[in-house]
């Protein structure tokens, strides 16, 4: 934390040299090896080093990739075919960069339901969770140009719809949507022109996850994590070092992850995609379903719930946008869901409507698709602008400890006397 | 919040209505037929591809499909690969420079462009120059290329709702990737009569696996089989043949099975690399779990 005092300690006459020209092993080791963690994480925890794990990989895959893609309607779906087929271990990079957007997601996902569980958003950590959101966004169009990258129907079809979601702005100033969806195209229709330009945006925007990440880092180190009981560190006996405690627990969840992983590589490597993407991209055939990728579904849902293009396109937009304010939107005084009798079935609630919309998002929308997918899509929202507002006033949150480490040893373990188990502890520094 | 007796009731009307409400889908009546899965050798987590059955598969290609379809993303080096059919070089050699659909080059030194025979590193045509061509035969439809025809179909859930996160997990767990196969073994094996009151178009047949029905490819394989494996082929019986005797079932899997190597070629390795990677990912978080212990022990958390 900002507060925490520097302990790197250079041993050679080169690390000192080094050291008062350019500190930049004293940050490391301060963020990273001394860097105070609270005790009682659980492996909740361990997704954020997952998530820099996935966003690496798929750097490092996605420059491979590019070395024998091609962005052109003509040569795109060979050259992913010339990968698949003919390039060494082709198949390899590919799956690996194709399942990591989903497990990319997948991590994402878990990452900022546990911040919602433990009310990670409240302050002083409203801008680390802010950027969260940013990075978010910037992930969901980097995928969404990635998946028009293989140039097949889906990925064709999936953009004409998608960048035609501006035109409902002409509803709003005529000839306005119109002007942004051609400008987006580069032409009156999706083309070749615009495969070119996503590929060129697919490959920039990573870089700038990149530098969110590190302000996304950098806010954290400033607030300090969070952690289960959302109560903030007081005491030594609080915290551990996040060498080797930390970064141990952090490798365990990064290894059995990438079981989860690997087994979608190499063992069901198309599960996540569409049958309809292994066929070339035909602007004279439309596919009976136009479906996005799994991780856009339950907003693909909220966008089709709503009876006016517009107002669904608001929806969509909204439904994200919305994460922004959940720091002032939630009125609880304590952080943890823990401790929150009442919230905790909303918090579930919402869990599952998400799950639902998720569902929904794959069905047509007709019949009783559409009624579910309104009644998930009000509560949806109803969620952040009523329930977190209300819950928060009204609600007695139950007993909590008075610091993490009595929730670790039990009352008379905790205050500020030597805790029992902490002699042995290193965290006496 | 505070809502009035008779909302409230309408509310839950409408609740307890869209539940008994059938899914539309199957309210509009059997579009989506249910399509039985196949005992793949190629199936599951740990499934790897028969090369006798690909050897008897590109037979079925090259006797029954071939007359109308090509497949463009396979050249004929790629049945000598391991992995796939494993053909003798020498072999697919000859049969290169025999295919009866000729490979256009040029242009030549007088700026025209001529037909040559096959070689090694082209690839497998169909006998159409272009899609007009095979339009124009087919009455306006397009008989596909196969090369990735498995991977590009699949088989569209009929399960009701409540399965259906049940069927994910199996099929996650079991390594389920075959839709596209068990379809077209359901397309080939799907012609029958039309049901009383459906009437065909000009030039169509009836096919229960395939979308609407209604398909402009004839009933490729013969019910009594079309491929004789126990025959070489110059037609002569082989001297002492065990394998698989012909019928329309046995044709149709091999053909299958064949068209989905040439979907996903790198299959075989992708499954023993799979092996090997979950092994040593299995035995590493294995490992760590035990040093996180070890660390941990010292502090109670
Ligand atoms: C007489 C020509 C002919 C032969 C022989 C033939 N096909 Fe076809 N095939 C067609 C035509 C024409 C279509 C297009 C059908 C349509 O779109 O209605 C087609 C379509 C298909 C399709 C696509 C179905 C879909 O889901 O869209 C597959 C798969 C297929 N054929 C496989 C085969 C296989 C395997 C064989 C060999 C066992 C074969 N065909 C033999 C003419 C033929
Ligand atoms: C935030 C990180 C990234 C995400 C979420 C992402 C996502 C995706 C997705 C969803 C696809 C389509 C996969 C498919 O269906 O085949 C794709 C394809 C592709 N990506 Fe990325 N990507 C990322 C980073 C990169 C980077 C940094 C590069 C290049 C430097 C890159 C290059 C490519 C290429 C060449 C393809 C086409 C090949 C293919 O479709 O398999 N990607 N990406």
């Amino acid at each position: 934390m900002s507060n925490h005092v520097s302990t790197y300690n250079p041993q050679s006459r080169f690390a000192k040299w080094f050291d008062e020209r350019l500190p930049i092993m004293r940050l490391v080791h301060d963020s990273f090896v001394d860097f105070p963690t609270p005790r009682n994480l659980n492996y909740l925890w361990t997704f954020g080093g997952i998530l820099s794990f996935c966003l690496v990989a798929q750097i490092l895959t996605g420059v491979m990739l590019a070395m024998h893609y091609q962005p052109s309607a003509e040569g795109a779906f060979n050259s992913i075919e010339h990968i698949r087929r003919d390039v060494n271990f082709g198949w390899m990079i590919r799956n690996f960069h194709a399942v990591g957007a989903s497990m990319f997601f997948v991590a994402v996902y878990i990452h900022i339901f546990r911040g919602l569980y433990y009310g990670s958003y409240k302050a002083p950590r409203e801008i680390l969770w802010i950027l969260g959101v940013l990075i978010f966004l910037a992930m969901m169009a980097t995928a969404f140009m990635g998946y028009a990258l293989p140039w097949g129907q889906m990925s064709f079809w999936g953009v004409t719809v998608i960048t035609n979601l501006f035109s409902s702005l002409d509803g709003i100033i005529p000839g306005f949507g119109t002007a942004i969806v051609e400008w987006l195209w580069g032409g009156y229709s999706v083309s070749g022109t615009t495969l070119n330009r996503f590929f060129s945006l697919h490959y920039l925007l990573p870089f700038v996850i990149t530098g969110l990440v590190i302000l996304h880092v950098w806010a954290l180190h400033v607030a300090g994590q969070n952690n289960p009981t959302g109560i903030e560190l007081q005491h030594k006996s609080d915290s551990v070092p996040m060498a080797p405690y930390a970064v141990m627990k952090d490798a365990v969840g990064m290894f059995a992850f990438l079981i989860v992983f690997a087994w979608f590589v190499f063992f069901l490597p198309d599960y996540l995609g569409h049958a309809d993407n292994y066929i070339e991209a035909n602007p004279l055939v439309t596919p009976p379903h136009i479906v996005p990728e799994w991780y856009f579904l339950p907003f693909y849902a909220i966008l089709r719930a709503i009876p006016s293009k517009l107002g669904g396109v608001i929806a969509m937009f909204g439904s994200i946008l919305v994460l922004f304010f959940v720091s002032w939107l939630d009125t609880s005084r304590v952080r943890s869901t823990k401790y929150r009798p009442i919230y905790r079935w909303f918090f579930w609630l919402f869990l599952f409507s998400c799950l639902a919309l998720g569902y929904l998002g794959a069905k047509p929308a007709e019949g009783v698709y559409v009624f579910w997918a309104r009644v998930f899509t009000a509560y949806y929202f109803a969620h952040f602008l009523i329930v977190m507002p209300i819950v928060g006033l009204i609600e007695t949150p139950s007993k909590m400890p008075r610091s993490i480490t009595e929730s670790v040893l039990g009352p008379g373990g905790g205050g500020a006397g030597t805790p029992a188990g902490a002699a042995a502890a290193p965290e006496k520094r | 919040m505070f809502m009035t007796k008779s909302s409230l009731r309408a509310v839950l009307g409408a609740v307890t209505l869209a539940l008994l409400q059938p899914l539309p889908a199957e309210a509009a009546g059997g579009d989506h037929i249910s399509i039985a899965k196949q005992p793949w050798s190629f199936a599951g987590f740990s499934g790897q591809y028969d090369k006798e059955q690909l050897q008897r598969g590109f037979r079925v290609y090259r006797d029954v499909c071939k007359a109308c379809h090509g497949m463009k993303r396979i050249a004929f080096r790629n049945l000598v690969q391991p992995g796939g059919p494993e053909f003798d070089e020498e072999a697919v050699k000859a049969l290169a420079a025999s295919w009866d659909n000729k490979i256009t080059d040029g242009p030549n030194e007088k700026g025209k462009m001529f037909e040559r025979p096959a070689k090694l590193s082209d690839p497998i045509l169909g006998p159409h120059k272009n899609e007009a061509e095979a339009r124009d035969t087919f009455n306006g439809a397009l008989p596909p290329d196969l090369s990735i025809i498995v991977k590009a179909r699949t088989v569209e859930p009929t399960a009701p709702w409540y399965t259906h996160i049940f069927l994910m997990a199996r099929d996650i767990l079991t390594g389920y990737q075959e839709a596209g196969a068990d379809y077209l073994y359901a397309l080939l094996m799907g012609y029958k009569d039309p049901p009383a009151g459906v009437t065909l178009g000009d030039g169509m047949s009836y096919n229960a696996a395939f979308p609407g029905h209604q398909i402009a490819m004839v009933q490729p394989i013969q019910t009594e089989g079309s491929v004789d494996y126990s025959k070489d082929d110059s037609g002569k019986a082989m001297a002492n043949y065990a394998g698989p005797k012909m019928s329309m079932e046995q044709n149709a899997r091999d053909v299958t099975a064949f068209l989905a190597w040439a979907a996903d070629p790198s299959l075989n390795d992708r499954k023993r690399i799979g092996w090997q990677a979950m092994l040593y990912l299995l035995v590493t978080t294995f490992l760590l779990y035990l040093a996180k212990k070890r660390i941990w022990a010292r502090v109670k958390h």
